[in-house]
Order: structure tokens, then C-alpha cells, then sequence
């Protein structure tokens, strides 16, 4: 080892030399001098670790030379005592004299002059090769690295690696080799070459050849911008149906529909002027159309989507406007044409005469009845109430002045009519408004709570004088609605009705009505906040009374909405009625009791499961292990019980074991027993390659047989870790085989070059390598 | 009024030709097939115990050596062709599908110390007590002709092995030194020697051709690379290595058959740690080779049997035996990964199946199907103590036997002392080593 490091310090020393020989041109300075004295001193050492390495470890005497101011008697050199002698310090007066040119140069000679490097020792060099050489081979080898790991995770190895490529020989190949003997294929032959059709590859007449390169280069780069540009274009306009397609705003989409529609219709009226029977055949169609929709029940809400929307539509306001709109669709497209305007003259100036000719609510009726809705002639979201009470005012009017003048009706019949216009006519209101819906109810059993029944009160004390029980009601009504506060704060069991009441949201099947639950909101809660409504009601009658109930009505609503924010209801009723039925369950289910009790009197099960899982307790408990030994250090004897103390010194508490598995649960016995008969085909330890039982379990637990599997799982649950040929034999793994490239080089060409100069070329790598 | 009427679609249930199979709709709702893995354990089982029932292995011996059979070598290019020489100096070629002797020469005098064939198959080397180095034809010579070798290269020294590289004209002679020799050649392009014991064996890396491995009578193992000139580094073990064996699918993986009774797969970039040591052997280890596929190696000892080890695991898979068979000096695997040779010291060759129970000959679709299953049930409950205890059950010679049991005795008095000492003393002061560890005594570089 010494030997070694010897060696060691030798190149550290060495590589020092070099690098002080660098600065070697230019001229002398101290440190440079300092560095040359450096340098011998180094040599010095130089010198002593040579001669240290034949092992025998010399101290040399250091040598008195010259004299000195400090000499100690333990024969201490000058060196490391503050004086030191520089070089420098001599050379310095060599300088300044000129006759002193040949000892400078002399001393200039001495500095460049540098010792020899001495060879390395064989077995070093040897040492130093035999280590780079195998770094660079386990280098080289480590490429095999991902290859050998991929191999050893591979689900499957299929032996042997290199894959046989099937040689097709192409056609041309074939031909060549082959010669046409028969007459027949000579003179299949002689038909191709005179044809000059090709044998070989490419198979291209030269017809064909000339075609293909007939097309110029202008015409191929103007078709080729043709082609651009369409392709383009196409992909704009894809992008922009994309993009249009992608806005979610429903406003942008309503108004690309009005547009589109409007349009149609411009195009409509062109065709028109333009073409007359191609117009009537649109109509036709339109017509068409028309009638289709009416046989079909396609928008009339009663669909599985409608029914599903109309259940959600108490709480969704967009499932609300979207059956809506589904309505409104069924209407358009139901709705009559109406052709010009002149002809909708016509048909005003025909009512005005049906009018004159005929009572209005005949007409009222029949337009009821079968012609164009009135209803559904305007929008649906806004006309409609204004209308129908509008509606409702003309037609009152002179149905009242009708009934009071019966006499002067030619008809007989009249007062009944009239009595079903006025039926008829309710029963829009109800449809019109879900209010309605109550309001009858509501009349019969006296309890006047809704404020909207209010407007419908109002409404009917203008036809009172047509029915008389109405009549009656009607100034109940209003007597009622003046007294109900305080009735209501009286008798609050007034509200029990209110479960009736809650089912109105249900009944609404119309549009009208569902049209009334949007824009009122929570119909149901709009009875809730009722003392203050009525409060305001009571208020307000005085002078709205006579006035238009439709304003009235749209205030009370606002105010609802107002008030169904601020107060809170209630607390419900209804629940006295599911009580009654919840008790009259206990009590069958007590009676089953007992009857069971009855049956089981002798037997105590429940007991004896009880006793059982106690005991199962106690023995599965850890028990305490008593050491004593009675007589042991004290009198011993029949009768004679060891004292307490002994006992409670050698008695050992078992620790308390884990908790039982069934502690928390009262009417099971968990026996945590091992099965030994099970235990002996169970595994015991967790296997290597598997981290947590679980994970073990799932393995066996999935089966592999194909009894559970299909076929393709099975296979492929089954395939064999290694597959090999028969008869094939398995060459070992080749670089070109893993796609590596293999060293170009032969390995014995690369051994058939002189090993020497290889060694020699190696050599001051070698040495590079080794210092660093 | 529309008619509704049962219609099927004939393909769903007509054959398209009469070798089709017919379609059997089946139904696999878990609870139609209850007890899935009770019943695949009792599949695995009985594959298990089928497996140890057909576990035949022994398929010939091929006799007419006169002496003990010293090396074997296969045919680069042909299955069936296998070579052998003795310890009298005669080498055969056998023909393996007839298990008759085709060729017999007498190569040398005294041992044949190693045989080897070029890669391509035309031609054969051996090397012998009488130092020589004789390259041979792999075709008998025509009528009338003599049996001589092509080459004869006469030598200084004894050489003890021989191996070809495996893809030039190169080959290398052990003995003092490694020799690398060109076959055109009579002296060796090059010599590389690190001390001066004898080497016993010297092997071609097949992946990396350039690399060489020697073991030598110094209780060491060196690698050289070839392109170098140079020995790269060496491994000494606590006994000797007889031979070493390249994977020849993990380039840098080698398993050294190692005097004291155990096998050591390396990694030849840290060789430091072996990768695996492989014991069961109750004697000396005298020769290992590798199956193609690189998945196992197949070891022969001089306790009387061969063993078959996967490179991953630390024991054997299975171990072979017979009572004629007498100390096992050489063993190969073939190349196509089916069968093992060995040749042993009362002058037979033996041939061997390397899966025991496997069936030779063509198997149907079914029967291919059912061993697939088979095999991937007993993996599956491969550790179930049953299937376990059968799986792993061996009949062993009484030879064997005791020396197995002597030898656990002997390793836990020696563990039994480990642990007491370490018990037993200060601290840190004396440190468990690990089993792979313990028989490295050094790496020199």
C-alpha cells in the first residue's frame, strides 16, 4: 500500500510541474523565482518519496551547508524558519550588473532544465488500464439495461426473439425467371409488347407515363389553389356553423328563428306576386302541416318530457317556459292562416254584422267554442288576462242586461243559454287563473281567504243579478271579506283546508294555468302570508272596489310576491290526519305482537342468546394465572386458605386481550375461533412479491378457469409466462435484434492492431483518468 | 296489423362449414357458477399431483464412451447433433433423434479437456492433455480418407479448456494464461494473464462477443475484454470455481459453479455482491449451463445429480437423479430449451425432459389450453401449503438425503453461533453478514 501511494504522490507532483511550466515565457519576476525555488524544494521531495519507494523508509540527515543565524542542535535546517532564501534575492543584483550575463544565462539554463519523468510502475499501469477498460465496458453493457428489465417484466416471451421475415419475391422477379412456352402465351405475349404493356416494375404503360406527366405546371398549381381555396372556405364556414352552434344564449337563437321566419314569409309573399300557384301549393303544405299537428298529440303537453317537465315545473321556472313554449308551438302551428289583410277586414266587418245580427255572447260563444281561440290568437304570455277579463266585462255587461230584460229574448231558450255562457264563461276564468280553482271550493264552504277570490267576487257582483245563489254568495263574499281578519285570527282550524288547497299545482293542466303558476310564483304559499294580504286588501277595497279589478289584481300579486319573501308560515295542520293513521298502525303492530308474545310464552329466546354470548364472553377472555402454593412459607393444612397477600402477590393479571368483534353488536355471537380444518389449506404467511393481504386475496379470489371467463379472457388470462418452438432453435439475444447498433468493427480486427501502440495511445488517458 | 313474429338471425346459431365448432351460448352470471375458488384449488391441486404423477423425466442414455465423459458441446446449427469427449481422448458425435453414436475419433491422448463448435457448425476444436489444440471437420471423412483434424496447433503448455467465439474466427485456449487465437493462425494473437495459477475454463460472452470470463485454480474469477487485450477485474470467491456460464439473454449476467457447493449468479459491473447464490448442492458444483431462454440455468455436481434453478430464485426447481448415474462432470442445456445432457464419470450421457412432467410431441389446441391452465392454477395457489408440499416433493437418494439433512444442521449450529455471538458481545462491534457477502473475500481491480 505504501507503494501506492507513493505512486500517487509522485503523479500529484507531477501534474504540479506541469502546471508551473506553463508561464514560461515570460520574463523573471519574484514569484516566479519563488516558484522555481518551490519547484526544487519539490524535486527535493521528489527525490525522497523515489528513493522511500524501494520501502526501506531512510531518514536523511539533514546537512549543514552554510551558515546560519539559528542553528538548533537537532540538526534543523534554515527551511520553515523566517528566513528564507528566494532566489529572487540573488538574482536581483545579477540584474543590475551587465557582467554578469554568462551566469545568468547559466541560471537561466539550470531553471529550464527539468527533471525526467519517471515511468510508471508496470503493475500500476496495468492496474490503471484494467480499470478504465472495464469502466468502459460495464459502461458499454449497461445499454442492455431497459432490455433486460423489459424482458424479465414481460407477460409473455415468445422464443425464439428474431423474428422470420417471409421472403415475397415481387412479381417482376418472378417473371424474369419465367418464359412463355405454349402458344398460347407467346401470343399472350406478343399482344403485351406490342401493346408495349410493362412486365416489369412500375407497372405503367407509357401511355399512361405521358398522361401522368402531361399536366403542366400551371394548370397542376392553379388546381392545386383551387382546391385550397375550397377546402378553406369549407373549413370556415364548418367552423362558423360550430361556433354558431355553440352559443348558449337563447335570446341570439329566438331571434335567428324570427328572422329565419321572417324571411320565409318575405320569401312567402314574393312567391306570391311571383309565382301564385306555387304559393298555394306552400300554403297547401302549410295547411298540410296544420292538420298533422292537430291530429297529433305531438305539443300538447302531454308527452313523457312534458309530464316530467310539468312535475318540475312547480319548481323550475325554465321547465315552466319551456312547456310554454312547447304550447305556443302546438298554437301556431294549429292556427288557422289567416290570408291577407284585406280578408281579415272582411272578417271584422262580418263579425260587425254578426254582431248587429246576432247577441254577443252567442257570438262569444261560438268563437269559444270552435272558431280561432281568442286566446290563442294573441301571445300567450302577455294578452291573455288582460283579455279575458276584458273579455269578460263586455260579455257580463250584456248578459246582465239580458237576464234582466229575459222577456224581450225571442229565443226560448235564451235564459239557459245564458246561464251556460255565464258557466261557460266561469269556467275560462278558472282555467284562466288556478285562483279560480279555489274560489269555488272555497265559496261553497264559506271561507273566504285568497285574496284573489276577492277579484272573482268583484267579478260576480257585477253578474249577480243572472244567478241568484250566486247572487247570495256573492254578497257573503263581500260581507265576509270585510270580517275576515278578525274571523280568521279566531279561528285559525280554518286553515285545515289548506291541504286541499295545496293540490291545486297539480290539477293545472292547461297552459292558462301553468302560465299563472309563472307568474305568480309559489301559488301555494301565496295563501300563507294572509292577514297582512287582507290587511292590504281591506285597505285597498274601498277604492278599488269599482275600479278595474285586473290593476287591483296585478297589485295584490306584487305584494304577495313581497310578502311570500318577508314572512313566514305557518306551521302546518295536516299532519293530524297521517297521525291518526301512524297510531292506528302502532296499535297493528302492538296487536302482533302480543300475538306473537302469546304464541312464544313459554320459550325465552332472547334470554338464553343472552346467557349464551355471556359465556362465550367469559371463555374467550384471557384468564389470570394464580401461583400460589398453599403452605409455601406459611402453615399449610386442611381448611387453611393462603392469605390474601400471598395470593394477590402471585397471582398474574393476563393482559387484556383485543376487543371482541361482536361487542357492539347485541344479537350476534362472532366466534373468533381458528377453523383448523380450514387452516390447513389456508396460507399462513403473506407471500413475497404481494405487500398486503388484501391484495392476495384478490388474486385468488378472481378466477382464471373458463368456466367463469369467456374465451378470449381466459386465453389471455392463461398465456404462458415463456414460449418456445419445438424445434427451434433459441440464438441468444443480438443487439440488431432489440433495434441497437452493433459495434461495426469485428472484434478481431480490433485485436489484430498492435496491442502495444494501443497500450501506449492508452497511456496518457490512462494517466488523465487516474488523477481525476 | 302488424305481425310480430319470432325471427332469429341464422348466424347467430348456423355453422358457416362443417369444421366449424358449434356455437354454445353460455350463460356466466357469477351465481349460475358458485364457488369459484374452492373449485380452482381443487383444479390446482390435482394439476399439482398430475404434475408429480408424469414427472418423468429420464428420457435415454446414450452409452459407448469407454472412459468418464469429460465435456460436451453443442451443435451451433442442429438439435440433434451433440459432442463429447472422454477422459481417454476419444470424442463422439451422437444423433440425438436416434440416440446412436454417428462418429467416434480419437482426438488426443489422455483427457479431452474441452470441445468446442465454430458458429457455424462446419467444424470442431478440442483440447487435450497432450497440448495440443485440433481443429476438426463436423462431416465424417469420405471413404477411404483418414480421420485427421484440419489443424493441429502444438502448444507449450497443457490447455485446460477451450471456447469459440460466436459470431468470427476466433477462439480461446485456457490454461497458464487466456489465449486468443485466430483459427488461421498457430500462435495466439494474444495472451492475457493476471497471477499464475492454472485456469480452468474460459467462456465467450454470447451477447457482448468481446467479452471473456475465467475461472482459475487461485479461488478467482476474471473477466477480459478481448478487444482491449486486457483483463478487466476479478473476483475472489472463498473456494474455487469450476466453470462460469454467460446468460446469453442478460448480457451482463454470469453464474459461477462454485467447489463449495453453491452457485453464484453475478452482475459483471459489480461483482462485489453477487446477484443470487444458488445452494442445494451437498457437494461440489463442477458444471453449469444456461437454457436459451435465460429464464433458468441447469447446474451438474459431483454429489450424483443435477439440478435445475430459475436465475431468480436461491434454490432449485427440481433435481436429477438416477441410481447409475455417479458423479456428474458436464451438463448442457440444449438449444431449443426442451431437454438437458449430461455426461457423467461412468462413461453415459444422459438425456433429460427440462420440464418433468412435460409432454413431448404435438398437443392440440385442448390439450395446449388445459396445460396453460394448469400451469397458471398452480402458480396461482402455488402457495397454498398443500399444493405446496406436493409441488416441492422430491425423492432423493439416501446419499442425498442425509447430506442435505447433515448440512442444515451444520448451517444452523453455525447461525445458532452467529446469532449468540452477536447476542453476546458489545454492541456494534460484531455485524450480521449477509449471505451473499460471505464468500466474497475480495474484488481486485
Amino acid at each position: 500500500m505504501s507503494t501506492v501511494r507513493a505512486a500517487e504522490s509522485l503523479l500529484a507532483l507531477s501534474r504540479q510541474e506541469e502546471l508551473e511550466d506553463l508561464p514560461k515565457d515570460y520574463p523573471l519576476s519574484p514569484s516566479e523565482d519563488e516558484g522555481d525555488i518551490d519547484g526544487e524544494r519539490k524535486h527535493q521531495k521528489l527525490l525522497e518519496a523515489i528513493s522511500s519507494l524501494d520501502g526501506k523508509n531512510r531518514w536523511k540527515l539533514a546537512e549543514r551547508s552554510e551558515a546560519s543565524l539559528k542553528v538548533s542542535e537537532f540538526n534543523v535546517t534554515s527551511e520553515g524558519s523566517g528566513e528564507k532564501l528566494v532566489l529572487s534575492d540573488l538574482l536581483g543584483p545579477v540584474k543590475t550588473s551587465s557582467s554578469l550575463a554568462a551566469v545568468k544565462k547559466q541560471l537561466n539554463r539550470v531553471r529550464s532544465k527539468k527533471t525526467l519523468e519517471l515511468p510508471l510502475n508496470n503493475e500500476e499501469v496495468e492496474r490503471i488500464h484494467r480499470e478504465v477498460a472495464f469502466n468502459k465496458t460495464s459502461q458499454a453493457l449497461s445499454k442492455w439495461e431497459p432490455i433486460i428489465l423489459k424482458n424479465r417484466q414481460a407477460e409473455q416471451l415468445v422464443f425464439p426473439l428474431e423474428k422470420e421475415q417471409s421472403a415475397f419475391a415481387p412479381i417482376e422477379h418472378v417473371l424474369s425467371g419465367w418464359k412463355a412456352r405454349t402458344p398460347l402465351e407467346h401470343e399472350v405475349f406478343n399482344i403485351l409488347h406490342k401493346n408495349k404493356q410493362p412486365v416489369t416494375d412500375p407497372l405503367l404503360t407509357p401511355v399512361e407515363k405521358a398522361s401522368l406527366k402531361a399536366m403542366s405546371l400551371e394548370e397542376a398549381k392553379m388546381r392545386r389553389a383551387e382546391l385550397q381555396r375550397a377546402r378553406a372556405l369549407q373549413s370556415y364556414y364548418e367552423a362558423r356553423a360550430r361556433r354558431e352552434k355553440k352559443i348558449k344564449s337563447k335570446k341570439y337563437h329566438k331571434v335567428l328563428k324570427k328572422e329565419k321566419a321572417k324571411k320565409a314569409l318575405k320569401d312567402f309573399e314574393k312567391l306570391q306576386k311571383v309565382n301564385p300557384t306555387a304559393a298555394l301549393e306552400e300554403l297547401e303544405k302549410i295547411e298540410k302541416a296544420r292538420m298533422m299537428e292537430r291530429m297529433s298529440l305531438k305539443h300538447q303537453n302531454s308527452g313523457k318530457w312534458a309530464k316530467a317537465k310539468a312535475i318540475m315545473a312547480k319548481y323550475d321556472l325554465e321547465a315552466r317556459q319551456a312547456m310554454q313554449e312547447q304550447l305556443a308551438r302546438n298554437k301556431e302551428l294549429t292556427q288557422k292562416l289567416q290570408a291577407a289583410s284585406d280578408s281579415e277586414e272582411e272578417k271584422g266587418s262580418v263579425e260587425e254584422e254578426g254582431e248587429l245580427l246576432v247577441p254577443d255572447t252567442v257570438n262569444e260563444i261560438q268563437r269559444d267554442a270552435d272558431g280561432p281561440n281568442p286566446w290563442m290568437l294573441r301571445n300567450p304570455f302577455s294578452g291573455p288576462k288582460e283579455a279575458k277579463v276584458q273579455d269578460a266585462e263586455q260579455l257580463l255587461e250584456p248578459v246582465a242586461h239580458e237576464a234582466s230584460e229575459s222577456k224581450e229574448e225571442e229565443r226560448p231558450g235564451a235564459k239557459e243559454d245564458i246561464l251556460l255562457n255565464t258557466f261557460e264563461e266561469r269556467r275560462a276564468l278558472r282555467k284562466k287563473s288556478g285562483l279560480s280553482q279555489d274560489a269555488e271550493p272555497l265559496r261553497k264552504q264559506e271561507s273566504e281567504d285568497s285574496s284573489s277570490q276577492e277579484v272573482l267576487s268583484e267579478l260576480r257582483a257585477l253578474s249577480q243579478k243572472l244567478n241568484k245563489a250566486n247572487q247570495q254568495s256573492g254578497k257573503q263574499n263581500m260581507t265576509s271579506l270585510r270580517t275576515v281578519l278578525p274571523v280568521q285570527r279566531e279561528e285559525p282550524t280554518e286553515a285545515e283546508e289548506e291541504p286541499l288547497l295545496m293540490q291545486r299545482p297539480e290539477r293545472a293542466h292547461t297552459m292558462e294555468e301553468l302560465e299563472e303558476l309563472g307568474k305568480e310564483g309559489c301559488f301555494q304559499n301565496k295563501e300563507v302570508p294572509r292577514p297582512v294580504v287582507e290587511g292590504q286588501q281591506l285597505e285597498r277595497n274601498p277604492h278599488n272596489l269599482p275600479g278595474a279589478p285586473k290593476e287591483k289584481k296585478r297589485k295584490e300579486q306584487m305584494i304577495d310576491l313581497q310578502n311570500l319573501l318577508t314572512t313566514k308560515s305557518p306551521s302546518v295542520k295536516s299532519l293530524a290526519v297521517p297521525t291518526t293513521v301512524e297510531e292506528l298502525e302502532d296499535e297493528e303492530e302492538r296487536h302482533q305482537k302480543q300475538m306473537i308474545k302469546e304464541a312464544f310464552a313459554g320459550d325465552d329466546v332472547i334470554r338464553d342468546f343472552l346467557k349464551e354470548k355471556r359465556e362465550a364472553v367469559e371463555a374467550s377472555k384471557p384468564k389470570d394465572v394464580d401461583l400460589t402454593l398453599p403452605g409455601w412459607g406459611e402453615w399449610g393444612g386442611v381448611g387453611l386458605k393462603p392469605s390474601a397477600k400471598k395470593r394477590r402477590r402471585f397471582l398474574i393479571k393476563a393482559p387484556e386481550g383485543p376487543p371482541r368483534k361482536d361487542k357492539n353488536l347485541p344479537n350476534v355471537i362472532i366466534n373468533e375461533k381458528r377453523n383448523v380444518h380450514a387452516a390447513a389449506h389456508q396460507v399462513r404467511v403473506l407471500p413475497y412479491p404481494f405487500t398486503h393481504h388484501q391484495q392476495f386475496e384478490r388474486t385468488i379470489q378472481t378466477p382464471i378457469g373458463s368456466t367463469w371467463n369467456t374465451q378470449r379472457a381466459f386465453q389471455k388470462l392463461t398465456t404462458p409466462r415463456v414460449v418456445t418452438k419445438p424445434g427451434h432453435i433459441i440464438k441468444p439475444i443480438k443487439a440488431e435484434d432489440v433495434g441497437y447498433r452493433s459495434s461495426s468493427r469485428s472484434d478481431l480486427s480490433v485485436v489484430q492492431r498492435n496491442p502495444k501502440q494501443l497500450s501506449t495511445r492508452h497511456k496518457k488517458q490512462l494517466k488523465k483518468n487516474s488523477v481525476n | 296489423m302488424k305481425v310480430k313474429m319470432l325471427s332469429r338471425n341464422p348466424d347467430n346459431y348456423v355453422r358457416e362449414t362443417k369444421l366449424d365448432l358449434q356455437r354454445v351460448p353460455r350463460n356466466y352470471d357469477p351465481t349460475l357458477h358458485p364457488f369459484e375458488v374452492p373449485r380452482e384449488y381443487v383444479r390446482a391441486l390435482n394439476a399439482t399431483k398430475l404434475e408429480r404423477v408424469f414427472a418423468k423425466p429420464f428420457l435415454a442414455s446414450l452409452d459407448g464412451h469407454r472412459d468418464g465423459v469429460n465435456c460436451l458441446a453443442k451443435h451451433p446449427k442442429s438439435l440433434a447433433t451433440v459432442l463429447s469427449g472422454a477422459c481417454d481422448g476419444e470424442v463422439r458425435i451422437w444423433n440425438l433423434t436416434k440416440r446412436k453414436c454417428i462418429r467416434t475419433i480419437q482426438a488426443h491422448e489422455g483427457f479431452v479437456r474441452g470441445i468446442c463448435t465454430r458458429f457455424c457448425g462446419t467444424s470442431f476444436f478440442t483440447v487435450g492433455d497432450d497440448k495440443t489444440v485440433k481443429q476438426w471437420k463436423m462431416d465424417g471423412p469420405g471413404y477411404g480418407e483418414e480421420e485427421e483434424p484440419l489443424h493441429t496447433i502444438l502448444g507449450k503448455t497443457v490447455y485446460t479448456g477451450i471456447d469459440h467465439h460466436w459470431k468470427e474466427a476466433v477462439f480461446a485456449t485456457c490454461g497458464q494464461q487466456v489465449d486468443i487465437w485466430d483459427e488461421q493462425r498457430t500462435s495466439p494473437i494474444c495472451s492475457m494473464t493476471w497471477g499464475f495459477d492454472s485456469i480452468s475454463s474460459v467462456k465467450f460472452n454470447p451477447i457482448e462477443t468481446f467479452l471473456l470470463g475465467s475461472c482459475a485454480s487461485d479461488r478467482n474469477i476474471v473477466l477480459y475484454d478481448m478487444r482491449q487485450a486486457t483483463p478487466l477485474k476479478k473476483v475472489i470467491l472463498d473456494m474455487r470455481t469450476n466453470t462460469i456460464c454467460w446468460n446469453p439473454m442478460e448480457a451482463f449476467i454470469f453464474t459461477a459453479a462454485n467447489e463449495d457447493y453453491n452457485l453464484y449468479t453475478f452482475d459483471m459491473r459489480a461483482l462485489d455482491t453477487p446477484v443470487m447464490v444458488h445452494m442445494d448442492h451437498v457437494s461440489a458444483v463442477l458444471d453449469v449451463d444456461y437454457s436459451p431462454t435465460g429464464k433458468e440455468f441447469v447446474s451438474a455436481s459431483f454429489d450424483k445429480s443435477i439440478r435445475i434453478f430459475p436465475v431468480d430464485k436461491s434454490r432449485s426447481r427440481e433435481v436429477y437423479h438416477t441410481k447409475r448415474m455417479q458423479h456428474v462432470i458436464c451438463v448442457k442445456w440444449t438449444s431449443d430449451s426442451k431437454y438437458i445432457m449430461c455426461g457423467s464419470d461412468e462413461m453415459n450421457i444422459r438425456l433429460w425432459k427440462a420440464n418433468a412432467s412435460e409432454k413431448l410431441g404435438v398437443l392440440t389446441s385442448r390439450e395446449k389450453a388445459a396445460k396453460d391452465y394448469n400451469q397458471k392454477l398452480k402458480e396461482k395457489f402455488q402457495h397454498h401449503p398443500h399444493i405446496k408440499r406436493i409441488a416441492r416433493h422430491r425423492h432423493l437418494p439416501k446419499s442425498i438425503y442425509s447430506q442435505i439433512q447433515e448440512q442444515r444442521i451444520m448451517k444452523e449450529a453455525r447461525r445458532r453461533k452467529e446469532v449468540n455471538r452477536l447476542k453476546h458481545s458489545k454492541p456494534g462491534s460484531v455485524s450480521i453478514v449477509p449471505e451473499k457477502k460471505k464468500h466474497i473475500v475480495a474484488v481486485v481491480k
